[in-house]
């Protein structure tokens, strides 16, 4: 049978760039469908009833909505290039620092970015610099959270790698991940932007900043509405 | 295989989970009673990051975050699988679970805690959600097919807590007509001896809540307002 992959998301979708990261990092031949996420198209409501949201994978026909399962049913079912470690422990700590970088630091960030004053982005700040030190220690002296090679945890870590410096460029807020605050981090970041499965799957610097000029408030907007 | 602890609070929704998978798989652990209002040292060790329970604790190294737990102890120990093999399956069982976990406990909460003015639209969304998991389970015995799988532990506190979250907020959200598949899971689910056991109650949560004062900390609860 003719495997067909689909892939349903936007140029700038954290999310969506990750699943390509994936998808490349394993030579994995897919379409990608650019949605119009103020006209949604039939298929991405078809396919992702629940959220109506991208990313959705489609594979032969089957939609996988959510972007660290779809990591994971990627590795589970294209073995090569693995994402995740063997080991039950190591895997249960790429899954709990995964949820940590969704969960904690995509809205620490989008705060310190676009909170409602500056009393509010700094606190945020404040707090975003507490959570990038639980990463800068579990970085311990590897070269990618992976290891030798990037994981899961390198792909989820798109948020940290280069969305933030974006965030920060785009909200005309000081950076934070500087290599004096955080030297394994910075590091990591170089290391990470070299891999070509990373870097040929960001979207163009220049134009993401100028979307999330005029988009950013609006993020963080629609985060604290659905909260 | 080695020695399993398991930090928790008995009336958490998310420690059964834990729980139930280790009986269903025969593991022995220890159970450490958490005092929530005064975080014991162990606690802070074992999850500095969150510093919450469930963790589970195995050859003194710590799991954190109920649904990464599930899919370690279903890896670790690998009778009576928790998960299908299926990617696809597997796939479909962890993006249901996260939506229990960020849709349906999050919409009822809010419900519960909405002020008079916000109730009717709260409840709305809280049973748009639940609609969706009683959709889920049309036509099937559990969750996990014949037997109880992840998801079933992961709905599995549900329905008493509804219950507690509708005497709380003075709110209906369930009932036999309106979610027939979801309610006849649930008679069937509570009388599973292994569930049974270590199940929160709906009179257990009320009187915590009110005993400790929490009650009057909700807005929008009717047991605060004595209604």
């Amino acid at each position: 049978m003719a495997e067909e992959v689909l892939l349903f998301s936007t140029w700038f979708s954290i999310y969506g760039r990750r699943v390509e990261m994936a998808l490349k990092l394993k030579g994995i031949e897919y379409k990608f469908i650019e949605e119009d996420l103020t006209n949604k198209s039939p298929s991405l409501l078809k396919y992702n009833p629940v959220h109506k949201k991208v990313p959705v994978l489609v594979h032969n026909g089957k939609p996988v909505a959510e972007s660290l399962v779809i990591l994971e049913y990627i590795d589970e079912t294209w073995k090569n290039h693995p994402i995740l470690p063997k080991h039950p422990y190591e895997r249960a700590n790429t899954r709990f620092w995964a949820k940590f970088i969704d969960e904690k630091c995509w809205p620490a960030i989008l705060q310190a970015c676009w909170g409602k004053d500056q009393k509010e982005r700094e606190k945020a700040a404040e707090e975003l610099s507490k959570l990038l030190q639980f990463l800068e220690n579990e970085l311990k002296g590897k070269r990618f959270f992976g290891g030798e090679t990037i994981g899961l945890l390198d792909i989820a870590g798109n948020t940290i790698g280069y969305w933030l410096g974006v965030f920060e460029e785009a909200a005309g807020v000081s950076e934070l991940l500087t290599r004096e605050k955080f030297p394994k981090l910075f590091n990591w970041v170089n290391e990470w932007l070299s891999v070509s499965a990373i870097k040929e799957n960001l979207p163009p610097r220049d134009k993401h900043v100028a979307f999330m000029r005029l988009n950013g408030q609006g993020f963080w907007d629609d985060y604290n509405a659905s909260k | 295989m080695g020695e399993v602890k398991v930090i928790g609070a008995s009336l958490s929704s998310f420690c059964c989970r834990i729980e139930w998978a280790l009986k269903l798989k025969g593991v022995e652990y220890e159970y450490i009673k958490e005092d929530l209002r005064n975080k014991s040292p162990i606690l802070l060790q074992y999850n500095p990051v969150h510093k919450k329970i469930p963790v589970l604790v195995h050859n003194g190294k710590p799991v954190a975050e109920s649904l990464v737990i599930l899919e370690y102890i279903d890896e670790t120990w690998q009778e009576n699988p928790l998960l299908p093999k299926d990617p696809l399956e597997k796939s479909t069982a962890r993006f249901w679970a996260r939506f229990v976990d960020e849709k349906c406990i999050v919409s009822a909460w809010d419900a519960c805690r909405a002020e008079e003015h916000e109730k009717e639209r709260a409840v709305e969304s809280a049973q748009e959600s639940l609609g969706m998991i009683d959709k889920l389970i049309e036509g099937k015995k559990f969750f996990g097919g014949e037997t109880i799988g992840f998801l079933d532990l992961v709905v599995g506190s549900l329905p008493n807590w509804l219950k507690f979250l509708e005497e709380l907020g003075g709110i209906k959200l369930v009932d036999a007509e309106k979610f027939p598949s979801f309610h006849e899971w649930s008679k069937k689910f509570v009388e599973i001896p292994i569930i049974k056991e270590k199940i929160p109650m709906p009179d257990d949560l009320i009187n915590y809540f009110t005993t400790s004062g929490l009650a009057k900390t909700i807005r929008g609860s009717a047991l605060a307002n004595n209604k």
